[in-house]
């Protein structure tokens, strides 16, 4: 059902025999659901080797916040990787380690496919939803500029360049044309901010011109929003700024049963690809291994069909999909009882039954 | 013929938004009409607005409309839109439909908050009976900070190529907006307000939104306060929408979630709004969109703008013509014999109001 069209991606097809992908398991129930996205891929005789490193902010004198060298020197290495989720610590000055992340690698495309799961029942599933969001990753209102103007008025500066709004208009066509998807869909609110996404909307519109065979249209983001939950079989690919990609991320991924079950992948220059789990670390899990793995294990099989490993993604989906389907074994937060370790074996049964 | 009662004024809160209880106080009166400006707007407005005058007219109700019609002036025309203004103000109660034209500085719409200061805008989103939807039992109520925020329409290019666009969130108008949905949450015997809010990325301003609806908070206890971030906000309206009920929220994600919210109850065209200064009210449909590729096709369905007329009545005390008006909606949606497109039918903007007009009579039979 996913095969093929989620995610190919541009970049060089990586012709070793067994190919190294970095492994950033995160905090909270990230080691555990990593460690069952291995057992699975291992299971289903993957041929990855695993790079694992800690990612944790670093806060340097100048105020900057990195991550640690080794962590970010193997991916740029191997150019390929999946994380967990990630934990920002409150308070203690430094920025956000997702945010950093981004800008690290220069992450620039988000992409979050959201399609229907047969056996995730939810209100959506008799009309089916399967649409992609393409959001903006590395400016908008994320940028992080803020100050108090005067005590009690504060202003916050969303930034919008021509440079990364073309590059994610690209990426978006680009992925549109590779997937066989047929219509763009442009979600701004040019009406009121007419400098910003008014700028973001021409670099879309420029970027149609050169994609004859893509439709191309542009909506206001409140339209959408009314016409998603209404009729979200009309939408196909959609591309936004930053905070509209986010918000609307989330909205698509409830439409089909909840972020433990969404995949995602960033996209950085030179065919850099980290795809991750865009869940929270789920502390309340961590002791009783309950955390759902199956996000984690979707983005990973996102990143399978990226490096062209289809015939292994497609029997690591079906597993899943079987499993899902028959609700026997399934975690918590899709209304099951199941703990992750018995969720996983049963996927691994799953696919040793089929080879 | 249908007769109409007004009822004293209920006792007021100590709140100063011109709510529905603080009681109409202002305003222009002749010979026992309350005169109302009737802004009707652009694209389907001026029928939807159409209904509203029949309805109005069948119904005897004790209301003068002043119509400004924003429709025939370009955009540089000033002086209509400060006719409109000086009306919404010296009437201090308006019905308007939603403008699709640009200022030169920020929309019409935005405009016209701006100088009324219509700070608080509230949508009420409910599930009808019989209008088939995703999720049923839906009846949340959102708040909208409506005068700052993303909507400052601050923008420059600083170097060209880089768009800088000011989003500001000030202490005064979060503490106000704050207070307003407490005030009204308990006016309307609500149990919970959540504070929707992006702080953990914008900090200071989405942090300071916060702030000021946790302090306001203590001042409720007897409401139940929780605070939400809004992309999960949004997750969990389509996932169960029903786990909300007031919502308060600075302008991008109120627009975001009572649009939302429109969806799921079953579209634009069934949802009203009512915004409030300190001593305006103006009433206009919740989802504001002017659909101009349908104009004069008369196939809007009007009954977002009937609903938002009905409470317009209920605030200058004409509760009776509210309710009756209210309820004659009501049945005419159960009962889904006379549906306009947006809810898979057929009828036109003019059939859905004799439908309307059939049930008030049937109400005072």
């Amino acid at each position: 059902m996913f095969s093929g069209r989620i995610c190919k991606l541009l970049g060089p097809t990586l012709v070793r025999h067994n190919h190294t992908v970095t492994l950033f398991p995160g905090d909270g129930i990230g080691p555990q659901i990593s460690a069952s996205v291995k057992e699975i891929f291992s299971t289903a005789e993957v041929p990855i080797e695993w790079e694992e490193h800690d990612v944790y902010p670093i806060l340097e004198k100048n105020g900057k916040t990195r991550i640690p060298q080794p962590a970010v020197d193997s991916l740029f290495k191997n150019k390929i990787g999946l994380k967990g989720p990630m934990r920002t610590a409150i308070g203690k000055g430094h920025v956000s380690l997702n945010l950093t992340i981004r800008r690290t690698f220069g992450l620039y495309a988000n992409v979050r496919p959201a399609k229907s799961i047969p056996g995730v029942k939810t209100p959506y599933s008799d009309e089916g939803v399967d649409c992609i969001i393409v959001r903006e990753n590395t400016e908008g209102e994320y940028s992080g500029i803020e100050h108090t103007v005067v005590p009690g008025v504060v202003q916050s500066v969303k930034l919008i360049t021509r440079e990364a709004s073309r590059n994610v208009a690209e990426y978006a066509f680009k992925y549109a044309r590779d997937n066989n998807r047929s219509n763009v869909v442009a979600l701004h609110k040019a009406n009121i901010m007419n400098l910003s996404d008014g700028m973001f909307l021409d670099q879309c519109k420029e970027v149609a011109q050169k994609y004859q065979d893509i439709k191309f249209r542009d909506m206001y983001l409140d339209s959408a929003c009314l016409k998603i939950v209404k009729d979200p079989g009309q939408f196909d690919v959609m591309v936004m700024p930053n905070l509209y990609g986010d918000i609307l991320s989330d909205l698509t991924a409830g439409l089909i049963g909840g972020l433990g079950l969404a995949p995602s992948g960033n996209m950085g220059r030179d065919g850099l690809a980290l795809y991750e789990a865009v869940h929270g670390t789920a502390d309340d899990l961590v002791e009783k291994n309950k955390g759902n793995p199956t996000a984690l294990l979707m983005s990973g099989l996102m990143m399978l069909r990226h490096m062209e490993l289809n015939d292994h993604a497609n029997k690591i989906e079906k597993a899943v999909l079987a499993t899902l389907g028959e609700r026997k074994v399934v975690t918590g937060d899709i209304g099951g009882r199941a703990t992750n370790p018995e969720y996983t074996a049963e996927i691994c049964r799953k696919i040793l039954a089929s080879s | 013929m249908l007769r109409t009662f007004v009822r004293p004024a209920l006792s007021t809160l100590n709140c100063k938004a011109a709510s529905s209880t603080t009681g109409f106080k202002s305003g222009t009166k002749y010979g026992g009409k309350t005169t109302v400006t009737l802004i009707p707007g652009d694209g389907v407005g001026p029928e939807i607005a159409e209904s509203v005058t029949t309805l109005f007219k069948e119904m005897s109700v004790p209301v003068e409309f002043e119509v400004v019609d924003l429709t025939k002036y370009t955009l540089r025309d000033d002086g209509a839109f400060n006719n409109a203004i000086t009306s919404l103000k010296r009437n201090g109660v308006g019905l308007k439909g939603v403008l699709n034209r640009a200022g030169d500085f920020r929309t019409h719409n935005v405009e016209f908050r701006g100088n009324l200061d219509t700070y608080a805008n509230v949508v009420r989103c409910m599930s009808y009976e019989g209008i088939k939807t995703h999720h049923t039992g839906i009846d949340l109520i959102a708040i909208r900070e409506n005068t700052e925020g993303e909507y400052s329409c601050l923008e420059h290019e600083s170097v060209p190529g880089v768009v800088e666009s000011l989003k500001i969130i000030t202490r005064e108008k979060s503490m106000r907006i704050a207070k307003f949905a407490f005030d009204y949450a308990l006016e309307h015997n609500r149990k919970k307000v959540t504070c929707i809010h992006k702080a953990n990325i914008m900090k200071l301003s989405d942090g300071l939104f916060k702030r000021c609806c946790a302090e306001t908070a203590e001042l409720y206890p007897s409401i139940e306060y929780e605070e939400q971030i809004v992309d999960n906000t949004c997750q969990q309206l389509v996932i169960n929408p029903t786990q909300f009920d007031v919502m308060v929220m600075p302008n991008l994600y109120g627009n975001l979630v009572s649009n939302l919210g429109a969806g799921l109850v079953g579209g634009a065209g069934l949802v009203p709004s009512k915004s409030y200064g300190d001593d305006i009210a103006v009433f206009e449909p919740g989802a504001r969109h002017t659909w101009m590729e349908m104009k004069g096709m008369y196939v809007a369905n009007p009954v977002a703008m009937v609903l938002s007329s009905a409470f317009m009545l209920k605030h200058i005390m004409l509760h009776e013509a509210g309710d009756n008006l209210i309820t004659a909606v009501k049945k005419v949606l159960n009962k889904r014999t006379c549906q306009t497109r947006d809810l898979g039918g057929k009828a036109t903007t003019r059939e859905m109001t004799r439908a309307i007009l059939a049930e008030l009579h049937d109400l005072h039979a």
